[in-house]
């Protein structure tokens, strides 16, 4: 290879685009080090804290797309305090300043502010694509400045953030000029939408092939909006509450039978079930439909739409479904790849019957052979129906099964479920992702240490009996990358066993366990490269350093390997080690 | 006596015996099974008391199950999502309790009545008879002593009117008016 001149090699290194292959790349030799980097135009940084903007513009000047993560995952159930960190103006300065040409930017669980928004879309000519999934610290005035000042913009998807709705023009501040929109998503913001403005910016993007409205958006609207974009190839639907009169409904028909690319449906926050059969003669042509936030759309409706949807890939449903519903999903729905059934009932305040149980994972398992991801809240689950899963479907690459009720057991045999996902890891060679829930022992992580050869991020609650437990998984699970686990009886002597180990890592998490502070102390004495948080209950409770301290028990440990050494915007109620 | 001293010594041996069989096949051990399957609960285990309405079979009003923190583990964003449907859906409006600092008893207002931040200001007022000043997006509420203030879902007192209406709604638990002193600490220009 060595033969070839630069130009040649960076010509083949172009045709790799995973992330992981050119970090392999890279490590080969110091002349393919300097030719990748140079060439690397996407990168992918899993905790905003293990580096820092300056060294990655450093290596990578020729960026176009980062992808940043802050908050650990446990961050999604609020057992991160709001004010954490993962800042996304550093980084956005810092490019800014370095005149790099950054075209995209997709952000998970960060902290956008206005001011950033605005400062990126003034530094970045090419800027094309802003990504941005449960971030948070952001109003409609940011996307305000998105929208003015971003002449090439392409893509603006807003997943699940939560944002300030100003209720001010954002829309409108598209200028006429902007023609180039592929992608917009803004089902979550909460508060009005100017219809025309909307109507206007979808009526001049004839390459918009991706639109996702929010609630404030009604039937006639939707109509209208579908009718001048009938090249749409993924749908998110708003909200009507009423059912419509004949003529709309016929209008909505006539929209919809235009749109014959459409492939992804999503959306029906508040639906009137009616608005449902509108949407028929598009079901064979679907192969992503989300319904996860339809809770108005009861079961048997559901099921009538979705037995039509025979090339269905990817289903995001509500536990409303019931057992029989999936077993009609089952049936139908032969290609499918992923599934999540989401619980409808969250408060526990319902004695909810139809929710799902270990019946209808067996039926999706028996008729859904190409399954590979899933996850799965249920009130019940049995070894015998897992084991039975394990064999139907040795694909797995996710399996995240959450039994709601804490350390529920088999409810047939009132034993643990050790054995059912023990059948799991040992079928699924190729596990990447699995969460587990219900009775478990020290058991069933021995099981994953033994067979979960591939499993990259495991998840954990009110599971195990002792150390070893935690050890099992630590010394076995050599892939692992990512361990997070709350309200379960692993202390010191796991955390500190191997201490190397999170070095292959890129983070631990543990809250509610038994570790304790002398613990986490030893641990960030032992490894400089480490970042140990220690997340307080209260913001006033300063770490004291006397003696009786160090036996008390850490509320929430959070550590990460990082290259920068300690992250200086932590709040007072983190202590870093 | 006896029987209960032979029982002990049983279910010792059974505790340290490695078996394949199913538990609960045996009498005496229900007990024993029900501690150990919730024995390995941590501080924020559902309480014992639930289990024990559980088997007395459903009465009215039994109390809602132990919240633990972060558990389903759902985003926050979409529990959110349902909570403010749930509420606007039930009809029923959403009650949270007022109280003001200094007053006797607490009050119950129904949030869902109102559409945004002064009509529920000027009921307050008139509930309590006080008047709340002007609110300022830096500096919170001037000119009053009174501040009302909120508990959001996260348990954290927040001043009214920073967030939009819904968001508010959705994540309100309960009202407070602050009054007097502690209202200096609030950075509210009084």
């Amino acid at each position: 290879m060595n033969y070839f001149p630069d130009e040649v090699i960076e010509h083949i290194f172009d045709s790799i685009a995973s992330h992981r292959d050119r970090n392999s790349i890279s490590l080969v030799c110091k002349s393919w080090h300097k030719i990748e980097r140079c060439s690397r135009k996407k990168v992918f940084i899993g905790n905003c804290y293990a580096i820092d903007p300056e060294r990655l513009i450093g290596r990578f000047p020729c960026l176009k797309s980062l992808t940043l993560k802050g908050k650990p995952h446990f961050a999604d159930f609020n057992l991160v305090p709001h004010e954490w960190g993962g800042f996304v103006h550093p980084w956005i300065d810092a490019l800014a300043r370095a005149r790099v040409g950054l075209e995209e930017l997709r952000l998970k669980r960060m902290v956008v502010s206005d001011e950033s928004l605005e400062l990126l879309s003034r530094s970045f000519a090419n800027f094309k694509s802003l990504v941005l999934v449960s971030c948070e610290g952001f109003t409609t005035d940011g996307l305000a400045s998105i929208a003015a000042n971003c002449r090439h913009l392409r893509e603006l998807d807003l997943q699940e953030n939560e944002i300030d709705d100003h209720r001010g023009q954002w829309l409108n501040c598209f200028p006429d000029s902007c023609i180039t929109l592929t992608s917009l998503n803004f089902a979550c913001l909460k508060g009005e939408t100017n219809l025309a403005a909307l109507e206007r910016l979808v009526a001049r993007s004839p390459n918009l092939k991706s639109l996702k409205v929010n609630r404030a958006v009604p039937l006639d609207a939707l109509t209208r909006l579908m009718s001048c974009a009938p090249q749409l190839v993924d749908l998110g639907v708003g909200s009507y509450e009423n059912e419509p009169d004949p003529e709309s409904f016929a209008k909505l028909s006539a929209a919809i039978n235009k749109c014959t690319s459409l492939r992804c449906l999503s959306g029906f926050s508040e639906v009137a079930p009616r608005c449902l059969p509108a949407f028929y003669p598009i079901c064979q042509n679907l192969i992503s439909l989300n319904l996860s936030y339809a809770a108005e759309i009861q079961g048997n409706h559901l099921i009538k739409f979705i037995q039509f949807c025979k090339r269905l890939q990817r289903l995001w449903i509500l536990d409303s479904i019931g057992d029989k519903g999936l077993e009609v999903v089952a049936s139908a729905c032969k290609e499918l790849q992923e599934l999540r059934v989401f619980p409808s009932d969250l408060h526990g305040e319902e004695d909810n019957d139809a929710a799902v149980t270990e019946v209808g994972l067996v039926a999706i398992s028996a008729g859904c052979r190409k399954l590979h991801s899933i996850l799965y809240f249920c009130k019940q689950m049995t070894n015998a129906a897992l084991i039975t899963v394990a064999k139907n479907c040795p694909n797995f690459i996710r399996f995240r099964l959450c039994i709601l009720e804490p350390n529920k057991p088999d409810h047939i045999t009132s034993q643990s479920l050790d054995e059912g996902f023990g059948a799991i890891v040992q079928a699924c060679k190729g596990l990447r992702r699995l969460s587990v829930s219900g009775l478990l022992t020290d058991k069933v992580f021995l099981y994953i240490g033994m067979y979960a050869e591939q499993l990259e991020m495991l998840s954990i609650a009110f599971a195990g009996d002792t150390d070893q437990g935690m050890l099992y998984v630590l010394n076995g699970c050599k892939k692992l990358r990512k361990l997070e686990i709350r309200d379960s009886p692993f202390g010191n002597a796991a955390l500190l066993a191997d201490v190397e180990k999170y070095e292959t890592m890129r983070s631990l998490w543990m809250s509610s366990c038994d570790v304790t502070l002398g613990g986490c102390k030893r641990l960030a004495r032992d490894a400089p490269w480490l970042n140990v948080e220690i997340i307080n209950e209260n913001e006033s409770n300063g770490m004291e350093q006397n003696e009786e301290d160090e036996r008390e028990k850490v509320d929430r440990l959070y550590l990460y390997r990082t290259v920068v050494g300690t992250r200086k915007d932590a709040p007072s109620c983190v202590t870093i080690l | 006596m006896e029987k209960v001293g032979v029982c002990d010594d049983f279910v010792n041996l059974k505790a340290t015996e490695l078996r394949l069989g199913l538990p609960g096949t045996e009498d005496g051990c229900e007990e024993e099974k029900e501690k150990v399957s919730c024995g390995k609960s941590n501080k924020r285990a559902l309480p014992e008391t639930e289990k024990e309405i559980e088997s007395t079979g459903k009465t009215e009003a039994s109390p809602p199950k132990a919240q633990i923190v972060g558990w389903p583990p759902v985003r926050s964003y979409r529990k959110n999502s349902f909570q403010t449907k749930k509420n606007e859906s039930e009809g029923q409006g959403m009650y949270v309790k007022v109280s003001m600092d200094g007053a006797p008893y607490l009050r119950k207002i129904d949030l869902t009545v109102y559409k945004q931040y002064p009509e529920l200001m000027k009921s307050l007022e008139n509930m309590f008879k006080f008047s709340v000043g002007e609110y300022f997006e830096r500096e919170g509420y001037k000119g009053s002593d009174f501040v009302p203030t909120y508990e959001d879902k996260d348990g954290d007192w927040m001043l009214v009117g920073d967030v939009p209406w819904e968001m508010f709604v959705s994540s309100c638990k309960r009202l407070r008016i602050m009054k007097g002193s502690e209202v200096k600490g609030l950075g509210c220009g009084v």
